[in-house]
């Protein structure tokens, strides 16, 4: 990369990974359509590249069977078939979107589909966080990252190990992950990972006003935000998932060797093998279980 | 119970004007029996107590003797005691006789179920366990659940459910059932507004006497009445004379008073500075009077006022009664007005009664009154300071009262989100009606085919020349606003709100009710320990049902978008049902322990 536009990375030139989830369970049954959702998201995303001329902007789709890049304004050219409607970057990228779907639709195994209709969180953020890795790695001068996931399916509790290591390591690289949730309840995996990694948890009450809370709380970048209030959850939902059921829990046992989280008593750790509570009799260990579930 | 009869003394009357025939009363299980002490006197009386219909007893403390009145149908038995103890000792006995003929009564016939009800109803407070309700009672407690629309709730909640019972329901709730003692507990008695000052002396025409009565009542009145007194009795009671020296001195005044004989009083009082005292204008009072002028609105000329009012020109006033009053100038000092009494007297009764003694000793009564008359004192003197201020500003050299206004400063932004917080989090709730999630279930290809479907509809269309609505935008800003004033600010801040109002109604109801619910439950729970019946253990299983339940439903409320407000709520509740969920566990083990005799090393 040349040095001379490198200069120019000042501390208020982001990079924007934006994490889209196009659960089609999810959107099927929303209230708020997802070509309506798509026109906001798009109307954000250029006024981001309009903000600061060395803005990027990174669109990674979160399927329901797999995830995808489905936009980079680094390499995409400008070029295209801009056909008066929208710009030619739009065009691209909903393109790219549309191939996604299909691909995602391929994958899909038969007879697989359960309840919970849960997107591919956990590899969204891999891919992003692998992203912004390169962008680290890339020389002294890059511009700040952040992720925005934009997510409306309910929690997989099945990748809560896999979205728990994405955002430690996201903490680690001090990487905010900011995230606006369209679901009916609260994601208790964004609020931990906006709690956690310092970014901004918001769930709008207006769906329709979308672009409106996505301009006034994510567009600035981070640079700036030290001077702003934004949105601050109150609380947040601080359950995990256990290891052995994957089942979201409010008390549960925990390994003391290696921190696993388990909803029922075991003989032995399953992820690191310590063998607990042989001195233990039994009946003292039936008790201990009462006291900590007493609604059974 | 322990005494299956009650022996005292007492005598008989027919009529409440009858000097009354006095005699031994002797009460048994279902009868009493009166025996004078004359053996010829015809006043014997032998009744059972299934005709008596009602029993009414006086009050202690009033100026009434220690009398119990037991009716049946068509007549009344008056009895005096010696003593209010002796009465009352009868007078449970009564009323524990008639509950036990009433219930007889009812269990062989039905015939007078009348009476039956009217005995049980003034039987108040006794309640068996297993007991018939009688229509009165159940009237009370149908009345009680109207009243109270929260006990109703209770009530249909577990009664009707099963989980307690009618009589366990209520027999915590003794106090609401007693109907008598709810209502008058309630007003407090004040002094009566008869002029006691003047107590009206009793002559007999024969002898040169005169007999003035006395009651601690009294007693208390002229107290409060007069302080000049009460400072005197504190004084010369008992150092320098006797209680009933004192009041022979004072009654002493009194009469002369009465005579109206102000230079007889002159003479009296020079030769005896006690009786002085009370002969002379009563010097606390006067000052006393002072400082209630002093306290007079400072704008308000009296002077002026004066010429105003005709009440001191000749034949505008108000005379005291008719009768003139003309006595020397150096007598004044020992004349008391007619309107200065009324004037006091109107302003003890309007006070009240401010202490709550026992009246039997007049010294405790001196002492609680001086205590009580030392508070106030201390806040009137406070009061006049408050006035004064307020009152003598002059309005055009004040500056302008300032108006509770935060104003918008961009540099400290706290203010404005702290004024923006007050409703912040309801209308929150009010605006979440748009994210309710459509119940929709497609196949795989229906969902995916939506999808591309929108995919495709956004490319034909394009992008929007204004994707948001200038409206919505501005709902979006004010909700943003409040959400951040309300979330920064919100916990601990103000000591004021509390965490349960910040909460919609829906949640802080439903909160409160089961607050009040796990109350109710607990109370029966601890109540039933130790368990000695196999009743008491159903009992108590069935309440922790009720309360696993209860238990269950608080975790749900902790899942909706208020999760840690509520959860702060909730923990003392959770705190709370666990230590009985863990007693009640320990106890079954112990218990399980103690009856399998054949586990030896069973330890518990």
């Amino acid at each position: 990369m040349a040095s001379a536009p490198s200069k120019l990375y000042a501390d208020d030139v982001s990079l924007l990974m934006v994490l889209l989830d196009t659960n089609p369970f999810f959107w099927s049954s929303s209230s708020l359509p997802f070509s309506v959702f798509l026109s906001h998201v798009l109307t954000f995303l250029n006024s981001i590249l309009l903000l600061n001329q060395l803005n990027q902007v990174v669109v990674i789709a979160t399927g329901y069977n797999s995830c995808s890049y489905i936009y980079d304004s680094s390499t995409s050219t400008n070029q295209g078939s801009d056909n008066g409607r929208m710009p030619a970057r739009c065009v691209n990228l909903l393109q790219k979107l549309e191939e996604f779907v299909i691909e995602d639709e391929q994958l899909i195994k038969e007879g697989l589909r359960e309840g919970i209709a849960s997107s591919l969180l956990s590899g969204s953020l891999s891919m992003a966080l692998c992203y912004i890795q390169r962008v680290f790695r890339s020389g002294p001068l890059h511009p700040q990252p952040r992720i925005l996931c934009l997510q409306g399916s309910s929690d997989g509790p099945e990748q809560y190990v896999a979205i728990m290591n994405a955002i430690f390591s996201a903490q680690r690289s001090v990487v905010p992950i900011d995230s606006c949730y369209m679901g009916s309840s609260n994601s208790a995996f964004l609020q931990q990972a906006s709690y956690i990694t310092g970014g901004v948890y918001l769930k709008p009450q207006q769906p329709n006003g979308l672009f409106q809370y996505l301009s006034t709380v994510f567009a600035t970048d981070l640079h700036s935000r030290a001077f702003l209030q934004l949105p601050k959850s109150l609380g947040v939902d601080f359950r995990a998932s256990c290891f052995c059921h994957k089942k979201t829990i409010d008390m549960g046992y925990i390994c003391s060797v290696c921190l696993s989280i388990f909803c029922k008593h075991h003989k032995k750790c399953s992820t690191c093998g310590s063998v607990f509570g042989q001195a233990q009799s039994d009946v003292n260990s039936t008790s201990n279980k009462k006291r900590k579930t007493p609604e059974t | 119970m322990s005494c299956r009869q009650v022996v005292k003394r007492a005598s008989y009357k027919s009529k409440i004007k009858d000097p009354g025939t006095p005699g031994v009363l002797t009460m048994t299980e279902n009868k009493f029996v009166f025996r004078p002490n004359d053996p010829s006197s015809a006043a014997k009386l032998d009744v059972e107590f299934k005709h008596i219909t009602g029993h009414k007893n006086t009050k202690e403390g009033t100026d009434k003797p220690p009398w119990l009145n037991l009716s049946d149908k068509d007549r009344s038995y008056i009895f005096e005691f010696g003593s209010f103890h002796d009465l009352h000792v009868c007078r449970d006995f009564v009323g524990n006789a008639l509950a036990k003929s009433g219930e007889a009564a009812k269990a062989s016939s039905a015939a007078k179920p009348t009476s039956a009800a009217k005995t049980t109803s003034e039987k108040s407070g006794v309640t068996l366990p297993d007991e018939q309700l009688s229509t009165a009672e159940m009237q009370l407690r149908m009345k009680l659940l109207q009243e109270d629309s929260e006990l109703q709730k209770l009530h249909m909640q577990f009664v009707i459910s099963g989980v307690l019972t009618e009589s366990e329901f209520w027999a915590t709730r003794k106090k609401l059932l007693d109907g008598d003692s709810r209502t008058k507990s309630k007003q407090r008695v004040g002094f009566r507004s008869s002029m006691i000052l003047d107590t009206k002396p009793m002559t007999d025409g024969r002898m040169n006497k005169v007999t003035f009565n006395l009651t601690p009542e009294i007693k208390y009145q002229i107290f409060a009445l007069k302080p000049a007194v009460h400072q005197a009795f504190l004084t010369l009671v008992p150092s320098k004379m006797t209680e009933k020296d004192f009041w022979t001195k004072y009654f002493r005044a009194e009469y002369l008073h009465s005579t109206r004989n102000a230079v007889a009083a002159a003479a009296e009082a020079a030769e005896d500075e006690e009786l002085a005292i009370f002969l002379k204008e009563d010097a606390i009072l006067a000052s006393e009077a002072r400082r209630k002028i002093r306290r007079v609105d400072p704008t308000l000329d009296m002077e002026a006022d004066q010429g105003d009012d005709y009440t001191h020109l000749p034949d505008h006033g108000i005379f005291r009664d008719g009768s003139k009053d003309v006595t020397e100038l150096q007598n004044e000092l020992y004349r008391r007005t007619l309107s200065q009494d009324l004037n006091r007297q109107g302003a003890v009764v309007l006070q009240g009664r401010t202490v709550d003694v026992d009246l039997e000793d007049p010294r405790t009564v001196a002492e609680a009154l001086m205590q009580s008359r030392r508070e106030s004192d201390e806040s009137a003197e406070q009061e006049r300071l408050d006035r004064i201020t307020r009152m003598t500003e002059i309005e055009d050299l004040q500056e302008h009262h300032d108006h509770p206004v935060a104003q918008l400063c961009i540099k400290d932004p706290r203010d404005y989100f702290d004024t923006q917080q007050v409703n912040a989090l309801k209308t929150l709730d009010d605006s979440r009606t748009g994210t309710e999630q459509k119940k929709c279930s497609l196949t795989t290809e229906e969902a995916y085919g939506s999808l591309r479907e929108a995919i495709s509809k956004i490319k034909s269309i394009g992008l929007k020349n204004s994707t948001v609505a200038p409206e919505i935008a501005i709902t979006v800003l004010n909700g943003l606003t409040q959400n951040i004033s309300s979330t920064k600010y919100q916990l601990g801040k103000n000591p004021q709100d509390s965490v349960l109002d910040s909460l919609p109604n829906k949640t802080k109801e439903e909160l409160l009710h089961h607050w009040i619910s796990i109350q109710e439950l607990l109370r029966h729970f601890w109540s039933s320990y130790p368990i000695t019946t196999t009743y008491l253990s159903t009992k108590v299983g069935r309440l922790k049902d009720a309360m696993s339940q209860i238990y269950r439903q608080l975790e749900e409320i902790k899942q909706s978008d208020f999760r840690h407000q509520v959860s702060l709520l909730v923990r003392p509740m959770h705190q709370a049902l666990d230590a009985a969920f863990q007693h009640f566990d320990a106890d079954l083990q112990k218990r399980a322990a103690r009856s399998g005799g054949e586990t030896p090393n069973g330890n518990s």
